[in-house]
């Protein structure tokens, strides 16, 4: 066999035996990574349920433009392109005054009061355009749009948003903005925070054997066959660990799921997560996995490399 | 084989006094030297610097032609592979067997493991550790780890063999049987620079002695005895 692919051997080989043999101080560095690596996987499904949230409430945020009953299908179809060519705009839907009222009596079912004084006077809803957009905090360009003398003339009322008032949907979409960012920081803080901790972790597990590196040393042996074994040991900690992590998650929403029976605890919703989870599951164990090995392996070369030294004095 | 040229050690802690003071020494190849002294005087830290685990103060070692001026940190381990060492504190690895330990030297110089299946036992037959193959270093008693140090220290054949205090923790029958293994791959053709304190061995062998003293060679004699 080939030198390198001997030596490639003996150190993989080795690195194995060694993590069998060092268990109790496997089994401590592994804990340590097992706890930092599902807050990491906790803080990534948190977020993008967070993002499901805030998708939901966005999308049941509308533009609606009502029109006089005067505006003829000419300028309604004009009036619709020029929406739908606006930046912002994700989708626009014509209801005319039919489907409106019948929309509106399907919502107010409940009423029967509401529902015979409306069939006693002719449908008095004005037809409706419901406009979708990407961003609400773009809706500027819009408003600009619905405000110009010539469609404004078109319109019976002033546009609504959502129904709601323009204050509540600047407050959604400002607490929905600062979700998304305090998702992103935090997963951020937790990757570097678990970073350090997986880091001296490894650190502490090598200075425990640095009188072994020491010895390799002074017997000759190569910096990467001294390095190599501590490298595919800690790669071992970082694997195990991420798939431990993957399975507490996975028991934790079984148990979540089984417990609680509830879909959603305010903004976190567990049928999301629990979905989101079940559908990324490989993704979701690849990322843990390439975390765990590549935070392994980059500890055990840094921790290595003081004891690798030569003296220079 | 080995040469030092008016080599000082001094440590920063030491205030001054050197380890080792303008230490000049010429060792030809397959001669059997005994380095004496007491405690202090030098010994241990004369094999650190042949092992290049110090770098000296001043002047210039030369080993088996190379110069260790010259000598780049990627040299150093080929260097070391190149010297089988004797620690006086065995620095056997802790979570390798015995087998392991001895193959270990071999490993890392890309030997093929049928290879090290065949010389491994040969070694520990002559150390006489057949049977403790298996055995971890905590299960050895001081003897028996010094004789897998002085395996591992054979098993390449090096050219030169440096062994510190190897007989310092042996009863005097082991002591000598590792002395005879020694001489045995001195008449094979390796140079060995021993220190000892064992006045007994040092008068048997009547092999070269340097006497140290105060980091100093007090003395440099052929087929001479020692008077600790």
């Amino acid at each position: 066999m080939n030198r390198r692919l001997i030596t490639l051997s003996r150190i993989f080989q080795t690195g194995a035996v060694n993590f069998v043999r060092n268990i109790s101080l496997a089994i401590a560095a592994m804990a340590v990574m097992v706890v930092t690596l599902t807050i990491v996987l906790f803080s990534l499904i948190t977020n993008a349920t967070f993002k499901n949230t805030v998708t939901q409430i966005t999308n049941k945020i509308d533009v609606s433009v009502f029109l006089k009953d005067t505006v003829t299908p000419a300028q309604t179809t004009v009036l619709l392109s020029q929406l739908k060519g606006l930046p912002n705009v994700k989708a626009v839907q014509y209801l005319n005054k039919t489907q409106v009222l019948q929309q509106y009596e399907q919502q107010n079912a409940s009423n029967k009061q509401l529902a015979t004084a409306i069939g006693q006077t002719s449908n008095p809803l004005p037809s409706t355009i419901l406009i979708k957009t990407y961003d609400l905090n773009k809706i500027q360009s819009i408003k600009a749009f619905l405000v110009q003398p010539a469609n404004a003339a078109l319109q019976s009322n002033a546009p609504s948003y959502s129904g709601d008032q323009e204050t509540a949907i600047n407050k959604i979409t400002h607490a929905t903005d600062i979700l998304r960012e305090v998702g992103i920081v935090a997963i951020i803080v937790f990757v570097i925070i678990c970073a350090l901790i997986i880091f001296n972790t490894i650190q502490m597990a090598i200075f425990n054997r640095r009188d072994e590196i020491q010895i390799m040393r002074l017997l000759g042996a190569s910096t990467n066959y001294i390095r190599g074994p501590f490298v595919v040991e800690s790669t071992i900690y970082g694997i195990l660990s991420a798939a431990i992590s993957v399975a507490i998650i996975d028991a934790a929403f079984v148990t979540a799921s089984n417990a609680l029976q509830a879909s959603a605890l305010g903004l976190l919703d567990i049928s999301y997560a629990n979905s989101f989870f079940k559908s990324h599951f490989f993704e979701l164990l690849a990322i843990q996995i390439l975390l765990g090995i590549v935070l392994g392996a980059v500890s055990s070369i840094i921790a290595t490399h003081r004891y690798l030294k030569f003296k220079t004095k | 084989m080995i040469l030092l040229d008016r080599v000082t050690k001094t440590y920063p802690r030491s205030e001054g006094s050197a380890a080792l003071d303008r230490i000049t020494l010429n060792v030809d190849p397959k001669e059997f030297v005994i380095v004496v002294g007491q405690s202090g005087a030098g010994k241990t830290t004369l094999l650190r610097l042949l092992t290049r685990e110090e770098r000296p103060t001043s002047g210039k070692i030369i080993i088996g032609g190379i110069d260790y001026d010259k000598l780049k940190d990627k040299e150093i381990p080929l260097l070391r592979r190149k010297i089988g060492v004797v620690f006086q504190d065995f620095k056997l690895l802790p979570n390798k067997t015995v087998f392991e330990n001895v193959a270990f030297a071999l490993e890392i110089v890309g030997v093929s493991n049928k290879e090290i299946r065949h010389t491994v036992p040969k070694v520990l037959d002559i150390v006489n550790l057949r049977g403790k193959e298996d055995s971890m270093p905590r299960q050895l008693s001081g003897g028996e780890r010094q004789r897998v140090a002085i395996a591992r220290a054979i098993v390449r054949q090096p050219r030169i063999l440096v062994a510190d205090e190897p007989t310092g923790n042996l009863d005097p029958k082991h002591a000598w049987d590792v002395i005879k293994v020694l001489e045995k791959i001195n008449r094979y053709g390796t140079t060995v620079l021993l220190t000892t304190h064992n006045q007994e061995i040092v008068n048997k062998l009547k092999r070269r002695v340097i006497t140290l003293k105060d980091g100093k060679v007090a003395s440099d004699r052929a087929n001479s005895g020692y008077k600790s």
